[in-house]
């Protein structure tokens, strides 16, 4: 099983995809071997015993508060784009978006 | 050749009507100036945190409740990760493993033989509903898109129906089941035109018989409900050529193009939908408390079809006027309303609304109905008005008139009376007497067939006596003088 | 007015309250003896990303026009804070000493930073850090170095690296970092300060940019005791914007530190005094065990049995949430945008891989891979399992202690660029300081020795939960009996 092996491989092109970033050739060659032996690292756990643990969300037992059903004054459009890289007509501009689903 | 069946099932988002968004306390809205309806939150600024709304979780929980859904006792939150530029955070906040309406069942009616007649009734059912946070606007240009993200974490339902379809008029018929409860509810405008309610749809076709699913394609945002009908049909059929050929049908994902009536396969790599959920460390689960789910549930309207089957069964409303009348919560609680004035004569009450108020709301408005909101005959005032009819204080030839006035100022019947000199004069009973027997004498054959038992030959004498009397005679009163003068 | 620079800049916090009081000095007085300090070693130092004299004079005018119509805001209206810079405040910066945030000033206040400004306190400056706070050297900035004021040749620690240097420089009387893994105490233990990680919930998160969400605490750093006390009491209390914050918070830890203490019991966990630990760590170790002994402590050797598995579930945790929190830095609303994109989906692959350094995409990627579809079982949601555990080992010991008595790290601060080429060996840098966050627990470290390279050292100590005044109390005891006075050459 591939989680077992001691020095797990990775695929650093899909990684990259799904982390959206851009990585030059020896940032991918780097990353593959230190991502190896980090994964290496971390099947430690694989050999403890979880059975019926549950996992931890919170350290105490706590819920999630919920709010009230009231708007309170939304934020001016030159406030929410304040940092906007590049806006037009109140809206942020991306460049053309090509279909992916 | 074999006969081959499809097999649908939907993914129907609604937005939940509230005033707030989701996670944050900036107010929700439509055609609002863009980028007006956000703050730190909905922008996903850095450190930003959601906070739940109630108001949308209790939406969430009446729809359950209205298709019978179990609510488990614990929902959670998980992070969908995927980047597109109109998700702010670049991962949308929705319910997994936990959400916060299992199974359930909608019950819809097919069309009828006609239009008068009330067609086949069906129950699919849901798998499950849950709540997550809409998206922002991506509007295209031919060099670039904008975003706009007023819509962004506004609250939506996603509801996912079993694989209990079988063709588009079943599909159409349950978003019309859903659209109809859900207003009636007030948990969503599903206002399609608006994107408040949009629809994904997952066809496969397979030999009539099989038991095991054939692949099935997936096709997103139907925004219309002839979208939805075309794109099921076009698929069927698409889906059904390909194994009359021998063929295979893939898994994949294909756009609708509306304007070519086709589907399209989008070609996209599967690969790149790895989501990684995982629960929302930022929220954690909720137990909501049971007890305001009982109020919830003591607060829902009647469903749609049991109110109708109410209806026809224990008043005797015709289907054509259950129909209009239940298939409308505005004007189901208008009926209800009337109702709760004057309930001697359903009846009537029931032909007013679905007949001569529909009529009237028609004229008033260009394209379809004058708003209810805007409708100024209370519906007590309408009771009263049959009331008036039943007392024989107002003839249903009068009260045309009558209701075309109330209906345009918003005025009592009695105050129309008034104003325009109508009194239906209960007759001295020598005059009405004498219009009688003139009109018996006038007509000896209808009166012999009267007293040979055949009651409804008295009402060839009524017109008469009513043309006598000016139109202000009381038929009722009228009916009971002309038996008596006939028998003697 | 009445204070010379050296004073102000050698006096705590909670003294230069007092003269503020008592009218001895001014707030503008105050703020202009740091920004000297600032000047003066800054340039070496290095804590600060960008500092704002003539904002902060102002803020320091204003205060003072309070005070003399008798209208403070609090009785610490006018003391200088100074922040890591990933804490939003309306109008600062908010870098996370990040290329892809290097313009972005934030238009919203957190929670904490209106709790500064509503106490009258003033921002004063933003300080250097590991980038988004994934580091232990603040050699990951993306802006600069920071250096350790013992030694510039060593690194402060980090990821708030700045907040510990400018406290130990002299630079602010106090200031608050952020504490994901280690990151307030390692850094303080490294520069000879104070550093406390509150109780998780304890401070409110919003406002706070998210490394990993149920790890990261801010908390804030000082030269004492009562400094640190004053300040988590200004920055705590819950906060129906984070729902994460702890509802029933009462404890005003400062007013615990006006009781006398009672000693009490200190557990020792026998898994943190095993190999790998300097020796003269070990030895300033064995001195800080008897001091407390003598001051009437009772020590107890306890076990928290899955201490090992604590750095490897940190690190599945850790990336797995921050590869979630940092895809919204995506080139599109408000961030560095690459100006190489064909189109929208590439803008977010070239924003980003300009954007972000080395550490961070390399924690980001490793995050995607601990959740991606097969994955998730095996590593987030076991690790989450392992945790359950390593916090019920405290939970456990806690029946039996008071307090644990740890050293906060396994040696003193390591050179600049020792361990910048082993990612691993620097993950395990925070060996000691990690459990504590896994548990929510809250951790204070301090100053307890000088080893012979001149560095500092220093211990920690682990509380029950929302029982910070308890554990401040501890600390007060030692620092009492112990009190830490040496000062860094540099600013002597
Ligand atoms: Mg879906
Ligand atoms: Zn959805």
């Amino acid at each position: 099983m591939l989680l077992m092996q001691e020095r797990p491989e990775v695929d650093i092109d899909k990684l990259a995809m799904l982390s959206r970033i851009q990585l030059t050739e020896e940032e991918k060659a780097a990353f593959s071997g230190q991502l190896s032996d980090i994964l290496g690292f971390f099947q430690k756990l694989q050999e403890v015993d979880v059975e019926g643990i549950a996992p931890m969300a919170h350290p105490f037992d706590a819920e999630a508060p919920l709010r009230e059903d009231e708007a309170a004054e939304p934020w001016a459009p030159e406030r929410a784009l304040s940092n906007a890289p590049a806006s037009r007509e109140n809206q942020v501009i991306v460049p053309k978006v090509v279909e992916d689903a | 050749m074999p006969e081959y069946e499809a097999v649908i099932g939907l993914e129907v988002h609604v937005q939940l009507k509230t005033e707030s968004k989701m996670f944050t306390d900036a107010p929700t809205g439509f055609g609002e100036p863009p980028n007006s309806l956000t703050n730190a939150v909905v922008m996903g600024l850095p450190g930003t945190l959601p906070v739940l709304n109630k108001g949308a979780i209790e939406q969430a929980i009446r729809f359950g409740l209205v298709f019978g859904s179990e609510i488990p006792e614990m929902f959670q939150w998980d992070r969908k990760n995927y980047f597109y530029p109109d998700s702010p955070k670049n991962y949308q906040l929705t319910q997994l493993d936990a959400p916060c309406c299992m199974g359930g069942e909608v019950e819809i009616e097919l069309a009828g033989p006609s239009r008068n007649q009330m067609g086949e009734h069906l129950v699919i059912h849901l798998d499950h509903a849950h709540l997550e946070e809409d998206v922002g606007k991506l509007t295209h240009f031919t060099k670039d898109s904008l975003v706009d993200y007023n819509r962004a974490g506004t609250p939506l339902l996603e509801i996912v129906t079993k694989p209990d379809l079988h063709s588009a008029d079943q599909a159409v018929a349950l978003l019309q089941s859903i659209r109809m409860h859900l207003t009636a509810a007030g948990v969503s405008d599903c206002d399609m035109e608006k994107g408040q309610m949009r629809c994904d749809a997952n066809v496969s076709v397979r030999p009539k018989g099989q038991k095991s699913l054939n692949p099935r394609t997936e096709m997103k945002n139907l925004n219309s409900i002839t979208g939805v009908k075309n794109a099921i049909t076009y698929e069927i059929k698409r889906q059904t050529k390909v194994y009359e050929k021998g063929g295979r049908v893939t898994q994949e994902t294909r756009r609708w193009d509306a304007d070519a009536g086709r589907t399209s396969s989008m070609r996209s790599k599967e690969e790149a939908h790895d989501y990684r959920y995982f629960p929302d460390p930022d929220l954690l689960p909720v137990h909501f408390p049971r007890d305001r789910i009982e109020e919830l549930a003591a607060d829902l309207p009647e469903r749609v079809f049991d109110r109708q089957r109410r209806y026809q069964d224990t008043i005797g409303l015709p289907y054509t006027v259950t129909s209009v009348i239940c298939y409308d919560h505005e004007l189901a609680r208008y009926f209800e309303e009337g109702m709760a004035e004057y309930d001697a004569n359903p009846k009537a009450l029931a032909n007013y609304v679905a007949n001569e108020l529909q009529r009237e709301r028609s004229q008033a408005e260009g394209d379809g109905y004058l708003p209810m909101s805007q409708v100024k005959l209370d519906a007590t005032a309408l009771a009263r008005m049959v009331k008036l009819i039943d007392e024989g204080k107002l003839t249903k030839q009068l009260a045309r008139e009558v209701f075309i006035d109330m209906f345009a100022t918003g005025n009592e019947a009695q105050a129309v009376m008034d104003e325009k000199g109508i009194k239906v004069e209960v007759q001295d009973a020598g005059e009405l007497e004498q219009w009688c027997r003139e009109a018996v004498a006038a007509n000896e054959v209808a009166a012999q067939q009267v007293r040979d038992g055949n009651d409804k030959a008295v009402n060839s004498f009524i017109g008469p006596v009513m043309r006598a009397s000016k139109g202000k005679a009381n038929p009722q009163q009228v009916r009971e003088v002309l038996l008596k003068v006939i028998h003697g | 007015m009445g204070l010379d620079t050296r004073t102000i800049i050698d006096s705590s916090a909670f003294s230069l309250g007092k003269a503020l009081l008592e009218k001895e000095t001014s707030s503008r007085e105050i703020c202009q003896a740091f920004l000297e300090q600032v000047d003066k070693v800054d340039g070496d130092v290095g804590a600060f990303i960008s500092i704002d004299p003539e904002k902060i004079l102002q803020a320091a005018d204003a205060s003072d026009a309070r005070r003399s119509a008798g209208e403070l805001l609090s009785p610490l209206d006018g003391l200088p804070v100074a922040i890591k810079d990933l804490i939003a405040i309306e109008g600062e910066p908010l870098t996370c000493a990040s290329q892809i945030l290097k313009d972005f000033k934030s238009p919203y206040t957190g929670k904490v930073g209106s709790e500064l400004l509503s106490a009258g306190l003033i921002p004063f400056g933003r300080l250097n850090m590991d980038e988004f706070a994934m580091g232990s050297s603040t050699e990951n900035s993306s802006f600069k170095l920071t250096r350790n004021p013992w030694n510039l040749e060593h690194a402060p620690g980090g990821s708030s690296g700045g907040s510990a240097a400018s406290v130990a420089a002299r630079e602010c009387p106090w200031s608050l970092g952020s504490d994901t893994g280690g990151s307030i105490r390692q850094p303080a233990s490294f520069c000879g300060v104070v550093g406390l990680k509150p109780t998780y919930g304890r401070v409110s998160r919003f406002g706070l940019v998210a490394f990993a969400s149920s790890l990261d605490q801010i908390g804030p750093v000082g030269r004492c005791i009562d400094d640190v006390a004053v300040l988590l009491d200004v920055i705590s209390g819950h906060d129906p914007y984070d729902s994460t914050s702890w509802p029933n918070q009462l404890d005003a830890a400062s007013l615990s530190l006006k009781v006398p203490v009672e000693p009490g019991t200190l557990g020792l966990p026998k898994e943190y005094f095993g190999e790998g630990i300097d020796p003269e760590i070990r030895k300033n170790m064995e001195e800080v065990i008897e001091n407390y002994r003598s001051l009437g402590f009772e020590i107890k050797e306890i076990s928290l049995p899955h201490t090992e598995l604590a750095v490897p579930t940190y690190y599945i945790i850790a990336t797995a949430e921050a590869s979630s929190n940092l895809s919204r830095y995506d080139g599109v609303r408000y961030t560095h945008r690459s100006d190489k994109a064909k189109d929208a989906v590439d803008l977010f692959y070239q924003s980003r891989g300009e954007g972000f350094g080395q550490e961070v995409k390399r924690r980001v990627i490793l995050g995607s891979y601990v959740l991606s579809s097969g994955f998730y079982d095996a590593y987030y949601k076991r690790a989450q399992q392992v945790r359950t555990l390593i916090r019920d080992d405290f939970l456990k010991a806690f029946k039996e202690v008071d307090a644990i008595l740890t050293p906060t790290t396994p040696t003193p601060a390591f050179r600049i660029g020792e361990k910048t080429d082993d990612p691993l060996s620097m993950y395990l840098a925070d060996i000691f300081t990690i459990s504590v966050n896994l548990a929510g627990l809250p951790g204070l470290a301090m100053p307890s020795g000088i080893a012979t390279s001149g560095l500092p050292m220093g211990f920690q100590l682990i509380g029950q939960p929302f029982e910070e005044g308890r554990l401040l109390q501890i600390g007060q005891a030692y620092e009492g009996a112990h009190p830490f006075t040496a000062t860094p050459e540099l600013i002597q």
